[in-house]
């Protein structure tokens, strides 16, 4: 116990910190993957070949290829050979791209997570917009995306929610986030190595598990009576 | 074009088709406009010689770097996907348990894990096992990497057989107690065997999500696929080149097993099985995405 409480003495405000950027992260990379996201699953649904060619092969190469190699990737590639710098700041420069890796990625997933949730909306609401003379903008604003956003909310958390725990692989693009705070705490605190874990572990349950709930909630709340 | 099946557009008439062919050719030349410049840039710094690529078509890079590496990450995958159907098939029956111990120790053994990130279990094992003594530290990313791969993808499963088995039409207990089974029995003997067999494009993707997960041992040392192709890069100045490579070997493999998973889901639903039902209370939403019927796996 004692252990325990010398381990906050002398990292509490570390582990705040270096968890305060994970959320930062999450925050940035869940906007950019929405935008991107959406402008790949309006490709992907559009009668237009070639753009719904390159949706798909966006969406096939980024779902496949692991996260750790982006991330690599970034650091590796990105700053050390091409030396690009968002920042002047050293650190907020592999922060930016760390943000960039997170959104590629995750945007692959919130495209078929949107164009699930088009998949959702029946043939014949579709028919009867345009039945009652809607053409294909005002019938896809008025009529099919509304319901199709409702109907992707449960994925769309999912997408989320895998996007909290990810930002812990920015520790391969040199961010200093949380699983590398807790490799050096490791390092150094062998003796609570237990509660090290269970502590930070106890971190993301907390954000993780109410993104779930809410989802759920509202994904059900919002669904669409059929 | 199967324009006439999607939702959000009527079949064309010409005026609409000629719009379609000029917005297609337009949307072609901003693909190859971006080709382009991939190609320039790449090719101003130098990225695009012979002999930046060329390592990769001997025998000895292929020997000593890349095959072990894609062995031991096959390798992990392979183990982590025996144990966590393993992990979730003990975890999927203790939640489905009338036992109310049994039940809760099951879900909050499964909630933990699922929302937890596997790279913090794979670090923490990682850097305990090697103290410990437990294994030796040569081993230690292996097993941290299985061990970690194993935990989170275990509750996975575990949910996935849950949410089969709530998918199921309640006739099917009732038939397997009404002939004399006990609850467990039918549980076991009627209703996860089609659980199972509903949840195999899911199970499927998940597979890839493992193998994705196992470039996560890249972070902790292990020497895999990512790993080895890093250290051709450092050895030849061709990291990129490294990185690519590694990339579409895991592309290439994830690819084919994405496919094997649509392909089976379409199998099962022209034979009238399909995976769950859409708006199960019992269903959490990270298990929801099945219902999208979306073969690849999850995002982490």
């Amino acid at each position: 116990m004692q252990g325990y409480l010398s381990l906050w003495d002398e990292y509490g405000g570390q582990m705040v910190s270096a968890f305060w950027g994970n959320l930062q992260l999450t925050f940035w990379a869940a906007i950019g993957s929405l935008v991107l996201g959406t402008i790949l699953a309006l490709m992907r649904i559009s009668p237009v070949p070639s753009f719904r060619a390159f949706g798909t092969s966006y969406v096939n190469i980024f779902r496949n290829t692991p996260l750790t190699i982006i991330m690599a990737f970034g650091v590796l590639v990105l700053f050390g050979v091409f030396q690009v710098q968002f920042s002047s700041d050293f650190n907020l420069n592999f922060f930016q791209i760390a943000i960039l890796g997170l959104t590629i990625y995750h945007s692959a997933f919130v495209c078929e997570a949107i164009r699930s949730g088009v998949n959702t909306v029946p043939l014949g609401q579709a028919e009867a917009a345009r039945a009652i003379g809607l053409s294909f903008m005002p019938a896809a604003r008025l009529v099919i995306l509304p319901q199709a956003f409702r109907g992707a909310i449960a994925p769309l958390g999912n997408v989320l929610i895998a996007l909290i725990k990810n930002t812990t692989v920015a520790v391969a693009g040199s961010v200093a986030e949380i699983s590398g705070l807790m490799k050096t705490m490791l390092e150094f605190r062998a003796d609570v190595g237990i509660l090290i874990f269970l502590t930070i572990a106890v971190f993301f349950v907390i954000v993780v598990i109410p993104v779930g709930l809410l989802t759920t909630y509202l994904s059900k709340k919002l669904a669409v009576a059929r | 074009m199967k324009v006439s099946e999607s939702v959000l557009f009527d079949a064309p008439g010409p005026k609409a088709r000629r719009r379609v062919v000029v917005i297609n050719v337009i949307g072609v030349l901003l693909a190859l406009a971006l080709v382009y410049y991939l190609y320039k840039v790449l090719n101003d710094a130098g990225q695009l010689t012979a002999e930046k690529w060329s390592v990769f078509g001997k025998g000895s890079i292929w020997e000593n770097y890349l095959l072990p590496g894609l062995l031991n990450t096959l390798r992990a995958a392979a183990v982590a996907i025996v144990t966590s159907m393993l992990f979730g098939f003990i975890f999927g029956i203790g939640r489905l348990s009338t036992n109310k111990v049994v039940n809760w120790i099951s879900s909050i053994v499964v909630e933990f894990f699922r929302a937890v990130p596997v790279l913090l279990m794979m670090i923490f094992l990682w850097i305990i096992l090697a103290r410990s003594g437990m294994v030796a530290p040569s081993d230690s990313p292996f097993v941290a990497v299985v061990v970690g791969l194993t935990l989170y993808n275990g509750s996975i499963v575990a949910e996935l057989i849950r949410s089969g088995v709530f998918g199921l039409p309640k006739g099917q207990r009732e038939a397997g107690i009404a002939i004399g089974l006990t609850r467990g029995q039918s549980l076991r003997n009627v209703e996860i065997p089609q659980a199972l067999i509903a949840m195999l494009p899911a199970l499927i993707g998940q597979f890839v999500v493992i193998l994705k997960d196992s470039a996560l041992g890249y972070i902790i040392n292990f020497n895999e696929l990512l790993f080895n192709a890093k250290l051709i890069g450092t050895g030849n100045a061709n990291v990129l080149q490294g990185l690519v490579v590694a990339a579409a070997i895991f592309i290439l493999i994830n690819f084919a097993l994405s496919k094997l998973a649509s392909v089976v889901a379409r199998r099962l639903s022209s034979r009238g099985i399909s995976a769950g039902k859409p708006q199960d209370p019992a269903v959490p939403v990270v298990v929801a995405d099945l219902n999208t019927k979306l073969p690849g796996g999850s995002a982490t």
